[in-house]
Protein backbone atom coordinates (compact mmCIF):
# COMPACT_ATOMS: atom_id res chain seq x y z
CA UNK A 1 0.00 0.00 0.00
CA UNK A 2 2.74 2.27 0.12
CA UNK A 3 4.10 2.30 -3.75
CA UNK A 4 4.17 6.00 -4.57
CA UNK A 5 2.40 4.91 -7.57
CA UNK A 6 -0.28 2.02 -7.13
CA UNK A 7 -0.64 0.18 -10.66
CA UNK A 8 -3.53 -2.20 -9.57
CA UNK A 9 -5.03 0.89 -8.16
CA UNK A 10 -4.79 3.24 -11.03
CA UNK A 11 -5.54 0.09 -13.14
CA UNK A 12 -8.91 0.12 -11.55
CA UNK A 13 -10.08 3.51 -11.96
CA UNK A 14 -9.02 4.10 -15.61
CA UNK A 15 -12.68 3.14 -16.39
CA UNK A 16 -14.26 5.98 -14.45
CA UNK A 17 -11.60 8.41 -15.24
CA UNK A 18 -12.21 7.44 -19.42
CA UNK A 19 -16.03 7.74 -19.03
CA UNK A 20 -14.86 11.06 -17.57
CA UNK A 21 -12.38 11.59 -20.79
CA UNK A 22 -15.66 11.01 -22.70
CA UNK A 23 -17.59 13.97 -20.89
CA UNK A 24 -14.23 16.06 -21.51
CA UNK A 25 -13.97 14.96 -25.38
CA UNK A 26 -17.82 15.71 -25.40
CA UNK A 27 -17.59 19.27 -23.26
CA UNK A 28 -15.02 20.61 -25.71
CA UNK A 29 -16.16 19.43 -29.13
CA UNK A 30 -20.00 20.72 -28.17
CA UNK A 31 -18.10 23.51 -26.35
CA UNK A 32 -15.62 24.66 -29.60
CA UNK A 33 -18.99 23.85 -32.22
CA UNK A 34 -20.55 26.86 -29.79
CA UNK A 35 -17.88 29.09 -30.06
CA UNK A 36 -17.52 28.69 -33.90
CA UNK A 37 -21.08 29.67 -34.38
CA UNK A 38 -21.69 32.14 -31.89
CA UNK A 39 -18.17 33.84 -33.15
CA UNK A 40 -19.82 34.32 -36.37
CA UNK A 41 -22.79 36.97 -35.57
CA UNK A 42 -20.08 38.41 -32.80
CA UNK A 43 -17.50 39.43 -35.48
CA UNK A 44 -20.33 40.38 -38.13
CA UNK A 45 -22.03 42.75 -35.29
CA UNK A 46 -18.74 44.49 -34.64
CA UNK A 47 -17.94 44.81 -38.00
CA UNK A 48 -21.45 46.58 -38.64
CA UNK A 49 -21.78 50.23 -39.72
CA UNK A 50 -24.33 50.52 -37.33
CA UNK A 51 -22.95 51.71 -34.03
CA UNK A 52 -25.69 50.69 -31.89
CA UNK A 53 -24.95 47.63 -32.68
CA UNK A 54 -21.02 47.38 -33.12
CA UNK A 55 -20.82 48.66 -29.40
CA UNK A 56 -22.69 47.11 -27.20
CA UNK A 57 -21.27 44.15 -28.74
CA UNK A 58 -17.46 45.28 -28.65
CA UNK A 59 -18.20 45.97 -24.72
CA UNK A 60 -19.77 42.59 -24.43
CA UNK A 61 -16.66 40.66 -26.11
CA UNK A 62 -14.19 42.92 -24.23
CA UNK A 63 -16.04 42.30 -20.79
CA UNK A 64 -16.35 38.60 -21.25
CA UNK A 65 -12.69 38.11 -22.98
CA UNK A 66 -11.16 40.21 -19.42
CA UNK A 67 -12.70 38.38 -17.47
CA UNK A 68 -11.99 34.41 -16.17
CA UNK A 69 -14.06 31.36 -17.52
CA UNK A 70 -14.48 30.41 -13.69
CA UNK A 71 -16.97 33.16 -13.06
CA UNK A 72 -18.63 33.36 -15.56
CA UNK A 73 -19.19 29.36 -15.23
CA UNK A 74 -20.32 30.26 -11.46
CA UNK A 75 -22.33 33.35 -12.83
CA UNK A 76 -24.70 30.93 -15.30
CA UNK A 77 -25.37 28.31 -12.86
CA UNK A 78 -25.43 30.50 -10.08
CA UNK A 79 -27.21 33.32 -10.54
CA UNK A 80 -29.08 32.25 -13.42
CA UNK A 81 -31.62 30.44 -11.27
CA UNK A 82 -32.32 33.90 -9.70
CA UNK A 83 -33.49 35.46 -13.16
CA UNK A 84 -35.72 32.08 -13.42
CA UNK A 85 -32.71 30.19 -15.78
CA UNK A 86 -31.98 27.55 -13.87
CA UNK A 87 -30.07 24.77 -16.23
CA UNK A 88 -28.29 21.46 -15.68
CA UNK A 89 -25.06 21.77 -15.26
CA UNK A 90 -23.77 20.50 -18.79
CA UNK A 91 -25.75 22.92 -20.47
CA UNK A 92 -24.80 25.93 -18.02
CA UNK A 93 -21.43 24.77 -18.78
CA UNK A 94 -21.06 24.28 -22.42
CA UNK A 95 -22.90 27.94 -22.82
CA UNK A 96 -20.60 29.25 -20.35
CA UNK A 97 -17.38 27.91 -22.13
CA UNK A 98 -19.23 28.35 -25.69
CA UNK A 99 -19.84 31.91 -24.97
CA UNK A 100 -16.16 32.59 -23.26
CA UNK A 101 -14.45 31.19 -26.52
CA UNK A 102 -16.29 32.29 -29.06
CA UNK A 103 -15.56 35.69 -28.08
CA UNK A 104 -11.96 34.65 -28.38
CA UNK A 105 -12.95 33.53 -31.76
CA UNK A 106 -14.79 36.35 -32.79
CA UNK A 107 -11.46 38.54 -32.70
CA UNK A 108 -10.25 35.60 -34.98
CA UNK A 109 -12.85 36.17 -36.97
CA UNK A 110 -12.74 39.84 -37.17
CA UNK A 111 -8.58 39.77 -38.18
CA UNK A 112 -9.34 37.19 -40.73
CA UNK A 113 -12.26 39.30 -42.41
CA UNK A 114 -10.01 42.18 -42.75
CA UNK A 115 -7.14 40.62 -44.12
CA UNK A 116 -9.21 40.03 -47.01
CA UNK A 117 -8.34 42.67 -49.42
CA UNK A 118 -10.38 45.68 -49.72
CA UNK A 119 -10.37 45.28 -53.72
CA UNK A 120 -12.85 42.19 -53.25
CA UNK A 121 -15.34 44.15 -51.53
CA UNK A 122 -14.87 46.46 -54.81
CA UNK A 123 -15.91 44.13 -56.90
CA UNK A 124 -18.41 43.45 -54.89
CA UNK A 125 -19.61 46.81 -54.81
CA UNK A 126 -19.09 46.90 -58.92
CA UNK A 127 -20.95 43.79 -59.44
CA UNK A 128 -23.86 44.49 -57.48
CA UNK A 129 -23.94 41.86 -55.06
CA UNK A 130 -25.64 42.01 -52.12
CA UNK A 131 -24.10 42.20 -48.47
CA UNK A 132 -24.57 38.82 -47.16
CA UNK A 133 -24.01 37.41 -50.36
CA UNK A 134 -20.94 38.37 -50.83
CA UNK A 135 -19.80 36.88 -47.30
CA UNK A 136 -21.28 33.94 -48.39
CA UNK A 137 -19.64 33.47 -51.09
CA UNK A 138 -16.70 35.99 -51.66
CA UNK A 139 -15.36 36.98 -48.14
CA UNK A 140 -15.80 33.91 -45.88
CA UNK A 141 -14.15 31.36 -48.30
CA UNK A 142 -11.37 33.88 -48.23
CA UNK A 143 -11.19 34.48 -44.63
CA UNK A 144 -11.22 31.22 -43.36
CA UNK A 145 -8.49 28.93 -44.71
CA UNK A 146 -5.59 31.41 -42.73
CA UNK A 147 -7.31 31.31 -39.10
CA UNK A 148 -7.75 27.59 -39.25
CA UNK A 149 -4.29 27.41 -37.02
CA UNK A 150 -5.46 30.16 -34.90
CA UNK A 151 -8.83 27.81 -34.54
CA UNK A 152 -7.08 24.83 -33.59
CA UNK A 153 -5.07 26.60 -30.95
CA UNK A 154 -7.98 27.54 -29.25
CA UNK A 155 -9.20 23.94 -29.42
CA UNK A 156 -6.40 22.50 -27.52
CA UNK A 157 -6.65 25.58 -24.92
CA UNK A 158 -10.38 24.01 -24.55
CA UNK A 159 -9.59 20.81 -23.62
CA UNK A 160 -7.38 22.07 -20.76
CA UNK A 161 -10.24 24.35 -19.83
CA UNK A 162 -12.80 22.06 -19.00
CA UNK A 163 -11.74 20.87 -15.74
CA UNK A 164 -13.50 24.62 -14.64
CA UNK A 165 -16.68 22.71 -15.09
CA UNK A 166 -15.80 20.46 -12.28
CA UNK A 167 -16.85 23.54 -10.12
CA UNK A 168 -20.61 23.12 -11.27
CA UNK A 169 -20.48 18.96 -10.62
CA UNK A 170 -20.14 18.48 -14.22
CA UNK A 171 -18.31 14.78 -14.18
CA UNK A 172 -15.56 15.47 -16.31
CA UNK A 173 -12.19 13.61 -15.48
CA UNK A 174 -10.98 16.15 -13.24
CA UNK A 175 -14.48 15.63 -11.21
CA UNK A 176 -14.11 11.94 -11.54
CA UNK A 177 -10.63 12.10 -10.41
CA UNK A 178 -11.59 14.44 -6.98
CA UNK A 179 -13.79 11.96 -6.31
CA UNK A 180 -11.87 8.83 -6.31
CA UNK A 181 -9.01 11.20 -3.84
CA UNK A 182 -12.00 12.31 -1.82
CA UNK A 183 -12.79 8.95 -1.39
CA UNK A 184 -9.45 6.66 -1.40
CA UNK A 185 -7.22 9.76 -0.23
CA UNK A 186 -5.00 8.28 -2.95
CA UNK A 187 -4.42 11.32 -5.41
CA UNK A 188 -1.28 10.27 -6.97
CA UNK A 189 -3.10 7.57 -9.39
CA UNK A 190 -6.05 10.01 -10.37
CA UNK A 191 -4.37 13.09 -10.97
CA UNK A 192 -1.55 11.55 -12.93
CA UNK A 193 -3.90 9.25 -15.06
CA UNK A 194 -5.43 13.01 -15.77
CA UNK A 195 -2.82 13.81 -17.11
CA UNK A 196 -1.97 11.10 -19.10
CA UNK A 197 -5.50 11.30 -20.90
CA UNK A 198 -4.96 15.36 -21.09
CA UNK A 199 -1.54 14.68 -22.87
CA UNK A 200 -2.97 11.88 -25.56
CA UNK A 201 -6.22 14.33 -26.26
CA UNK A 202 -3.89 17.41 -26.97
CA UNK A 203 -1.46 15.74 -28.81
CA UNK A 204 -4.15 13.90 -30.99
CA UNK A 205 -6.00 17.23 -31.69
CA UNK A 206 -2.49 18.98 -32.35
CA UNK A 207 -1.58 16.49 -34.83
CA UNK A 208 -5.50 17.25 -36.49
CA UNK A 209 -4.63 20.86 -36.42
CA UNK A 210 -0.69 20.30 -37.76
CA UNK A 211 -2.35 17.89 -40.78
CA UNK A 212 -4.88 20.80 -41.66
CA UNK A 213 -2.40 23.40 -41.50
CA UNK A 214 -0.28 21.63 -43.68
CA UNK A 215 -3.39 21.10 -45.95
CA UNK A 216 -4.22 24.51 -46.54
CA UNK A 217 -0.19 25.63 -46.70
CA UNK A 218 -0.11 23.06 -49.42
CA UNK A 219 -2.82 24.55 -51.04
CA UNK A 220 -1.43 27.75 -50.77
CA UNK A 221 2.08 26.27 -51.50
CA UNK A 222 0.52 24.62 -55.19
CA UNK A 223 -1.36 28.00 -56.11
CA UNK A 224 1.95 30.30 -55.80
CA UNK A 225 3.80 26.82 -57.79
CA UNK A 226 1.06 27.42 -60.48
CA UNK A 227 1.72 31.19 -60.60
CA UNK A 228 5.54 30.15 -61.22
CA UNK A 229 4.62 28.04 -64.00
CA UNK A 230 2.75 30.49 -65.36
CA UNK A 231 5.09 33.21 -65.03
CA UNK A 232 7.81 30.89 -67.04
CA UNK A 233 5.11 30.21 -69.50
CA UNK A 234 5.20 33.30 -70.28
CA UNK A 235 8.48 34.23 -70.52
CA UNK A 236 9.59 31.25 -72.91
CA UNK A 237 6.30 32.39 -74.56
CA UNK B 1 -21.78 42.64 -80.81
CA UNK B 2 -23.79 44.64 -77.74
CA UNK B 3 -26.43 42.69 -75.82
CA UNK B 4 -28.29 46.11 -74.35
CA UNK B 5 -31.56 47.22 -75.83
CA UNK B 6 -30.87 49.24 -79.09
CA UNK B 7 -32.48 52.90 -78.95
CA UNK B 8 -31.56 55.76 -81.55
CA UNK B 9 -29.01 58.16 -79.64
CA UNK B 10 -31.16 61.42 -79.72
CA UNK B 11 -30.67 64.90 -78.84
CA UNK B 12 -33.37 64.02 -76.32
CA UNK B 13 -31.98 61.25 -74.47
CA UNK B 14 -30.71 62.38 -70.64
CA UNK B 15 -27.09 62.49 -71.10
CA UNK B 16 -25.71 58.67 -69.77
CA UNK B 17 -23.77 60.46 -67.14
CA UNK B 18 -23.63 63.43 -65.80
CA UNK B 19 -21.62 64.88 -62.52
CA UNK B 20 -23.25 68.09 -61.90
CA UNK B 21 -20.89 70.39 -59.75
CA UNK B 22 -19.35 67.41 -57.53
CA UNK B 23 -17.11 67.64 -54.70
CA UNK B 24 -15.21 65.50 -53.12
CA UNK B 25 -12.83 65.65 -50.18
CA UNK B 26 -10.61 63.62 -47.83
CA UNK B 27 -9.92 65.48 -44.95
CA UNK B 28 -9.05 68.62 -45.68
CA UNK B 29 -7.77 67.50 -49.50
CA UNK B 30 -10.10 68.40 -52.08
CA UNK B 31 -10.07 65.57 -54.64
CA UNK B 32 -12.98 67.19 -57.00
CA UNK B 33 -13.42 70.40 -56.76
CA UNK B 34 -16.93 71.47 -58.66
CA UNK B 35 -16.60 68.99 -61.37
CA UNK B 36 -18.95 69.29 -64.09
CA UNK B 37 -19.14 66.21 -66.64
CA UNK B 38 -21.64 65.13 -69.05
CA UNK B 39 -21.12 62.11 -71.36
CA UNK B 40 -23.78 61.00 -74.00
CA UNK B 41 -24.46 57.48 -74.91
CA UNK B 42 -22.24 55.79 -76.42
CA UNK B 43 -19.27 58.14 -75.74
CA UNK B 44 -15.68 57.31 -75.51
CA UNK B 45 -14.14 59.51 -72.65
CA UNK B 46 -10.46 58.78 -71.88
CA UNK B 47 -9.59 60.90 -68.51
CA UNK B 48 -5.65 61.32 -68.51
CA UNK B 49 -3.70 63.85 -66.22
CA UNK B 50 -1.06 63.62 -63.48
CA UNK B 51 -1.52 60.91 -60.25
CA UNK B 52 -3.66 62.94 -57.57
CA UNK B 53 -5.45 65.11 -60.33
CA UNK B 54 -8.91 63.30 -59.24
CA UNK B 55 -9.57 61.04 -62.13
CA UNK B 56 -9.60 57.75 -60.54
CA UNK B 57 -11.70 59.25 -57.52
CA UNK B 58 -14.52 60.41 -60.24
CA UNK B 59 -14.53 56.65 -61.83
CA UNK B 60 -15.19 55.66 -57.65
CA UNK B 61 -17.37 58.49 -56.80
CA UNK B 62 -19.56 56.76 -60.00
CA UNK B 63 -19.30 53.38 -58.78
CA UNK B 64 -20.67 54.20 -55.41
CA UNK B 65 -17.21 53.27 -53.84
CA UNK B 66 -16.52 56.62 -53.08
CA UNK B 67 -19.77 59.03 -51.22
CA UNK B 68 -19.46 62.39 -52.41
CA UNK B 69 -19.65 65.56 -50.27
CA UNK B 70 -21.48 67.82 -52.95
CA UNK B 71 -23.41 68.33 -56.09
CA UNK B 72 -25.02 65.42 -58.12
CA UNK B 73 -24.32 62.56 -60.28
CA UNK B 74 -26.86 61.48 -62.33
CA UNK B 75 -27.33 57.93 -64.59
CA UNK B 76 -29.73 58.22 -67.84
CA UNK B 77 -31.19 61.37 -65.58
CA UNK B 78 -31.35 60.01 -62.46
CA UNK B 79 -29.43 60.74 -59.18
CA UNK B 80 -27.96 58.33 -57.47
CA UNK B 81 -28.14 60.06 -53.82
CA UNK B 82 -31.84 60.81 -54.37
CA UNK B 83 -34.80 59.26 -55.57
CA UNK B 84 -38.17 60.61 -56.36
CA UNK B 85 -41.16 59.05 -54.88
CA UNK B 86 -44.82 60.60 -55.65
CA UNK B 87 -43.13 63.60 -56.82
CA UNK B 88 -41.04 64.33 -54.38
CA UNK B 89 -37.31 64.34 -53.77
CA UNK B 90 -35.99 61.72 -50.70
CA UNK B 91 -32.84 60.32 -50.25
CA UNK B 92 -32.05 56.74 -51.77
CA UNK B 93 -32.77 53.78 -50.60
CA UNK B 94 -30.48 50.76 -51.41
CA UNK B 95 -33.02 49.36 -53.94
CA UNK B 96 -32.38 52.27 -55.98
CA UNK B 97 -28.89 52.58 -55.78
CA UNK B 98 -28.50 49.61 -56.43
CA UNK B 99 -30.67 50.05 -59.42
CA UNK B 100 -28.67 52.46 -60.81
CA UNK B 101 -25.42 50.65 -60.07
CA UNK B 102 -26.82 48.15 -62.07
CA UNK B 103 -26.04 50.08 -65.45
CA UNK B 104 -22.37 50.58 -64.46
CA UNK B 105 -19.28 48.32 -64.80
CA UNK B 106 -15.68 48.64 -63.01
CA UNK B 107 -12.86 47.22 -64.21
CA UNK B 108 -10.11 48.07 -61.50
CA UNK B 109 -6.19 48.26 -61.79
CA UNK B 110 -5.61 45.60 -59.79
CA UNK B 111 -8.28 43.40 -61.46
CA UNK B 112 -9.99 42.32 -58.23
CA UNK B 113 -11.08 38.67 -59.21
CA UNK B 114 -12.25 36.40 -56.72
CA UNK B 115 -9.32 34.26 -56.57
CA UNK B 116 -11.17 31.09 -55.46
CA UNK B 117 -13.32 30.94 -58.01
CA UNK B 118 -12.03 29.58 -61.27
CA UNK B 119 -12.37 32.24 -64.45
CA UNK B 120 -16.17 31.29 -65.55
CA UNK B 121 -17.13 31.00 -61.63
CA UNK B 122 -16.10 34.57 -61.61
CA UNK B 123 -18.11 35.97 -64.51
CA UNK B 124 -21.50 34.10 -63.60
CA UNK B 125 -21.18 34.69 -60.05
CA UNK B 126 -23.34 37.20 -60.27
CA UNK B 127 -25.00 37.56 -62.93
CA UNK B 128 -26.56 34.35 -61.54
CA UNK B 129 -27.31 36.11 -57.82
CA UNK B 130 -28.05 39.36 -58.70
CA UNK B 131 -29.47 39.30 -62.57
CA UNK B 132 -31.50 35.72 -61.17
CA UNK B 133 -30.26 34.32 -64.45
CA UNK B 134 -30.43 30.51 -64.74
CA UNK B 135 -27.02 28.86 -64.04
CA UNK B 136 -26.57 27.70 -67.74
CA UNK B 137 -27.98 31.21 -68.90
CA UNK B 138 -25.36 32.46 -67.22
CA UNK B 139 -22.57 30.14 -68.17
CA UNK B 140 -23.78 30.59 -71.85
CA UNK B 141 -23.25 34.11 -71.77
CA UNK B 142 -20.14 33.84 -69.64
CA UNK B 143 -18.69 31.24 -72.21
CA UNK B 144 -19.20 33.68 -75.05
CA UNK B 145 -17.12 36.69 -73.04
CA UNK B 146 -14.37 34.50 -72.44
CA UNK B 147 -14.55 33.63 -76.51
CA UNK B 148 -14.71 37.36 -77.35
CA UNK B 149 -11.86 37.86 -74.87
CA UNK B 150 -10.02 35.63 -75.87
CA UNK B 151 -9.32 33.47 -72.83
CA UNK B 152 -11.91 30.13 -73.46
CA UNK B 153 -9.48 28.06 -73.19
CA UNK B 154 -8.77 29.09 -69.65
CA UNK B 155 -12.17 29.15 -68.45
CA UNK B 156 -11.58 26.45 -65.66
CA UNK B 157 -8.23 28.17 -64.53
CA UNK B 158 -7.93 29.89 -60.76
CA UNK B 159 -6.78 33.45 -61.18
CA UNK B 160 -3.32 32.44 -59.68
CA UNK B 161 -3.07 30.36 -62.98
CA UNK B 162 -3.46 33.54 -65.15
CA UNK B 163 -0.98 35.64 -66.17
CA UNK B 164 -1.79 39.33 -65.35
CA UNK B 165 -3.45 40.18 -68.51
CA UNK B 166 -5.52 37.44 -68.86
CA UNK B 167 -6.91 38.17 -65.39
CA UNK B 168 -7.53 41.80 -66.40
CA UNK B 169 -9.43 40.20 -69.78
CA UNK B 170 -11.45 38.13 -67.28
CA UNK B 171 -11.98 41.05 -65.24
CA UNK B 172 -13.58 42.55 -68.17
CA UNK B 173 -15.64 39.83 -69.11
CA UNK B 174 -17.05 39.69 -65.62
CA UNK B 175 -17.75 43.34 -65.75
CA UNK B 176 -19.53 42.69 -69.06
CA UNK B 177 -21.79 39.96 -68.24
CA UNK B 178 -23.69 42.29 -65.91
CA UNK B 179 -24.76 43.65 -69.31
CA UNK B 180 -23.79 47.81 -67.90
CA UNK B 181 -24.61 50.81 -70.10
CA UNK B 182 -21.51 52.26 -68.98
CA UNK B 183 -17.94 50.92 -68.33
CA UNK B 184 -15.12 52.17 -65.86
CA UNK B 185 -11.66 51.55 -66.58
CA UNK B 186 -9.18 52.84 -63.82
CA UNK B 187 -5.98 52.46 -65.15
CA UNK B 188 -6.47 49.05 -66.41
CA UNK B 189 -3.19 47.84 -67.55
CA UNK B 190 -0.95 50.15 -65.38
CA UNK B 191 -0.34 46.76 -62.96
CA UNK B 192 0.63 44.77 -65.93
CA UNK B 193 3.81 43.82 -67.14
CA UNK B 194 4.75 45.91 -70.42
CA UNK B 195 4.71 42.72 -72.53
CA UNK B 196 0.82 41.63 -71.76
CA UNK B 197 -0.81 45.76 -71.92
CA UNK B 198 -0.94 45.00 -75.85
CA UNK B 199 -3.54 42.11 -75.32
CA UNK B 200 -5.91 44.29 -72.91
CA UNK B 201 -6.08 47.12 -74.71
CA UNK B 202 -6.58 44.37 -77.73
CA UNK B 203 -10.18 43.61 -75.91
CA UNK B 204 -10.94 47.63 -75.04
CA UNK B 205 -10.74 48.58 -78.75
CA UNK B 206 -13.05 45.53 -79.46
CA UNK B 207 -15.18 47.12 -76.86
CA UNK B 208 -14.26 50.59 -78.39
CA UNK B 209 -16.48 49.27 -81.51
CA UNK B 210 -19.31 49.05 -79.73
CA UNK B 211 -21.61 51.85 -80.42
CA UNK B 212 -24.52 52.17 -77.32
CA UNK B 213 -21.77 50.90 -75.07
CA UNK B 214 -20.68 53.88 -72.56
CA UNK B 215 -16.54 54.12 -71.69
CA UNK B 216 -14.46 56.61 -68.98
CA UNK B 217 -10.93 55.34 -69.27
CA UNK B 218 -8.74 56.65 -66.71
CA UNK B 219 -5.14 55.77 -68.78
CA UNK B 220 -1.93 56.75 -69.19
CA UNK B 221 -1.79 55.13 -72.90
CA UNK B 222 -2.12 58.49 -74.47
CA UNK B 223 -1.72 56.41 -77.62
CA UNK B 224 -4.43 54.32 -76.96
CA UNK B 225 -6.84 57.17 -75.59
CA UNK B 226 -5.61 59.23 -79.08
CA UNK B 227 -6.93 55.72 -80.52
CA UNK B 228 -10.27 54.60 -79.26
CA UNK B 229 -11.47 58.02 -77.41
CA UNK B 230 -14.19 60.67 -79.04
CA UNK B 231 -13.55 62.80 -76.14
CA UNK B 232 -9.96 63.62 -74.42
CA UNK B 233 -10.39 64.90 -70.27
CA UNK B 234 -7.33 66.46 -68.74
CA UNK B 235 -7.68 66.71 -64.80
CA UNK B 236 -5.30 69.06 -62.93
CA UNK B 237 -5.91 69.49 -59.31
CA UNK B 238 -9.62 68.03 -58.97
CA UNK B 239 -11.49 69.63 -62.37
CA UNK B 240 -10.80 69.27 -65.48
CA UNK B 241 -8.39 71.78 -66.98
CA UNK B 242 -9.48 71.62 -70.73
CA UNK B 243 -10.90 69.01 -73.04
CA UNK B 244 -11.78 68.00 -76.79
CA UNK B 245 -11.46 65.73 -79.19
CA UNK B 246 -7.82 63.93 -79.11
CA UNK B 247 -6.47 65.50 -82.21
CA UNK B 248 -6.82 68.56 -80.58
CA UNK B 249 -5.74 67.55 -76.71
CA UNK B 250 -2.62 65.99 -77.85
CA UNK B 251 -1.53 67.54 -80.44
CA UNK B 252 -2.45 71.81 -79.90
CA UNK B 253 -3.43 71.69 -76.27
CA UNK B 254 -4.40 75.08 -75.08
CA UNK B 255 -2.86 74.90 -71.69
CA UNK B 256 0.91 75.27 -70.46
CA UNK B 257 0.11 72.46 -68.07
CA UNK B 258 -1.29 70.47 -70.53
CA UNK B 259 1.26 70.21 -72.32
CA UNK B 260 3.91 69.80 -69.85
CA UNK B 261 1.96 66.70 -68.66
CA UNK B 262 2.13 65.28 -72.41
CA UNK B 263 5.64 66.10 -72.79
CA UNK B 264 6.52 64.33 -69.31
CA UNK B 265 4.09 61.47 -70.50
CA UNK B 266 5.70 60.76 -73.56
CA UNK B 267 9.50 61.03 -72.37
CA UNK B 268 9.12 57.88 -69.76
Amino acid sequence: MSAIFDWNFAWSITPTLAAGALVTFEATVIGFTVAVFVALPLALARRSRSLLLARPIGFMVEFIRSTPLLIQVYFIFFVGPRFGITLPPMSAGLIAIGLYYGCFVSEVYRAALDGVPKGQWEAVVALNLGRWRAYKDIILPQAIPPMIPTLGNYLIDMFKATPVLSVISVLEMMERAKLIGSETFRYTEPMTLVGVFFLIMTLASSLLVRRLERFFGAQRQRRSAADREASTNLASA
Amino acid sequence: MCDAQKEPATSTAPPAVQFINVTKQFGSLVVLKNLNLSVTRGEKVALIGPSGSGKTTLLRTLMTLEPIDGGVIEVDGEAFTHERIGGHLVPAREAHIRRIRGKIGMVFQQFNLFPHMTALKNIIEAPVHVLGQSREEATDRAVSLLRKVGLIDRKDHYPSQLSGGQQQRVAIARALAMRPKVMLFDEVTSALDPELVHEVLQVMRQLGEEQDLTMLIVTHQMGFAAEVADRVCFFSEGSILEQGPPEVIFHTPAHERTRAFLRAVLDA
